[in-house]
């Protein structure tokens, strides 16, 4: 049911575990619904310089973490609000119709650390 | 890589034995069985000999045997079909909220046709008490609907004193029986039912086959009309093959219960007992004691149980989850729910269900891969610390 992209990223996630040194950190979801996503940043002059998450969820919870934090890895705070839950799909091959959700967790994720850094800085 | 299968609660392999008794009724015996002729008799004797082999595996009379395409059919067929048949009596129904979506659904469809239904909870351990059985009945209750044993988390269900309880009162009392069939004795006499549930495949037997008991002199619709079939209570050219081959897996399932229960359960508890040791945080879910021989559901804290399916499967272990990324709906499961698991453990919970083809080995696999499988989803779980 998953795709090879998505399968590497659950078997091999990226960027797992807690950045000591985090000037962002968003936390999205609820046990509820069976995900949690937690994701830390390390900005600097307006730059995502290390980017970090943990998460509590299914195989598309898990790869769409891993790939969402590659993907703004490096980028503008504004770039980064741009990457989608679409082009995150995109990048895993896509996903099955019920793990949509998962996607969408996954840009809600850095939104919120982003929204944590800038209110931290303000 | 050998393939691991602990999931023999979804389903189990057809075995060989049954595929060569239907191997016939696939090619040269086509006919059918309402058919004069001769070509049609072999049918109609093969199906009569399968149907005293269900028989004898559950207790009954030959006559009290109805085939169906499966567990599904028999839960509906059962609850619509008493339901209907009692409406000058009264619309009241008993069940509990630990069912199988086949009689649960069945049960929320009757609600909305003037039935009032009444889903009994089950306690901390998984079973219903007797006591709320009593309690919940009424002089409008016209069926009580008490599964043997569940799905999920394999408690056993006191059904023989409940049907002891329905008899008193003279209520028609069915249990689905699916699960429990072949790992535990069936006995419909014993167990004082007056309808009861079984699928083939739980059983090594075809798929889409089913069977519903039904005592003699229980008041019944029909579900399916049409031909005179099932002495004119269930329409349909018969499978014949797919009920020879049930008729087989049930007399080769009566044969060694209480033999393969007793290796089978040596094994569960060794798969239960290794993981409780070496792994902290878990939770086994459902009685110790009044369980399958099969069935290890056991919750793991902080970690979604589809992630950990999918690992284990990567090393080709096959198992299954409450999880509602698992089971594809939006809500983890009723039956964890129901006995009091938070929403958070019933995410995290994992079945493991056995069979007499396990092997020692097997479970030492499963044992020595899981603690590595769970630290690393713990160490990136925000909610383990």
């Amino acid at each position: 049911m998953y795709s090879e992209k998505v399968m590497d990223h659950f078997s091999n996630p990226r960027n797992v575990g807690e950045l000591k040194d985090a000037n962002g950190i968003g936390t999205v979801g609820n046990a509820t619904c069976g995900d949690i996503m937690k994701v830390y940043l390390k900005v600097e002059n307006g730059i995502i310089q290390d980017v970090s998450f943990k998460t509590f969820g299914c195989g598309a919870a898990i790869a769409t973490s891993s790939m969402a934090t590659e993907m703004v890895k490096g980028k503008s705070l504004e770039e980064a609000l741009k990457v989608s839950n679409i082009a995150v799909m995109e990048a895993l091959d896509g996903l099955p119709p019920q793990k949509v959700h998962c996607s969408v967790l996954a840009e809600e994720a850095i939104h919120a650390a982003i929204e944590d850094y800038r209110k931290n800085q303000a | 890589m050998n393939r691991i299968y602990l999931d023999n609660a979804a389903t189990t392999p057809l075995s060989p034995e049954v595929l060569k008794a239907m191997m016939p009724f696939l090619m040269g015996h086509y006919g059918n069985a309402s058919s004069i002729h001769d070509t049609g008799r072999d049918a109609r004797r093969a199906i009569d000999e399968a149907r005293k082999q269900v028989a004898g595996f559950i207790g009954a009379k030959p006559n009290e045997v109805y085939f169906t395409s499966g567990g599904t059919e028999s839960d509906n067929w059962a609850l619509k079909g008493v339901a209907y048949a009692n409406r000058n009596k009264g619309n009241h129904i008993i069940t509990s909220a630990i069912e199988h979506p086949a009689v649960l659904e069945t049960a929320k469809w009757l609600e909305t046709q003037g039935f009032g239904v009444t889903y009994l909870p089950a306690g901390a351990n998984g079973i219903l008490s007797l006591e709320d059985v009593e309690k919940a009945i009424t002089n409008r209750t016209i069926l009580i609907s008490i599964m043997a044993a569940n799905n999920e988390i394999g408690t056993l269900q006191p059904v023989a004193a409940i049907g002891a309880l329905a008899r008193a009162h003279k209520i028609p009392f069915h249990t689905d029986a699916v699960q429990a069939a072949g790992a535990i004795r069936i006995d419909v006499n014993a167990w004082q039912a007056d309808l009861l549930s079984l699928s083939g495949h739980k059983f090594h037997g075809p798929k889409g086959m089913g069977v519903l008991y039904v005592r003699s002199g229980t008041r019944m619709m029909p579900l399916l009309h049409g031909g005179a079939q099932e002495r004119n209570r269930r329409a349909g050219t018969e499978n014949v093959a797919g009920i020879v081959g049930l008729g087989q897996a049930a007399q080769n399932a009566g044969m060694f219960i209480e033999e393969n229960a007793e290796k089978i359960t040596r094994l569960r508890n060794r798969l239960i007992d290794g993981i409780l040791s070496t792994i902290s945080h878990v939770r086994l879910n459902g009685d110790r004691g009044s369980r399958l021989p099969n069935n290890a559901n056991l919750s793991f804290r902080y970690i979604e149980g589809e992630a950990l399916l999918l690992h284990l499967d990567l090393n080709g272990i096959a198992a299954s989850s409450g999880s509602a990324c698992a089971s594809g709906s939006l809500e983890p499961s009723h039956v964890l729910l129901s006995i009091g698991l938070d929403a958070e453990d019933a995410h995290s919970s994992l079945r493991f269900t056995l069979s007499e083809a396990t092997t020692e080995d097997e479970i030492n696999t499963v044992l020595a891969l899981l603690p590595g499988i769970v630290d690393k989803l713990r160490a990136m779980s925000p909610l383990a610390s």
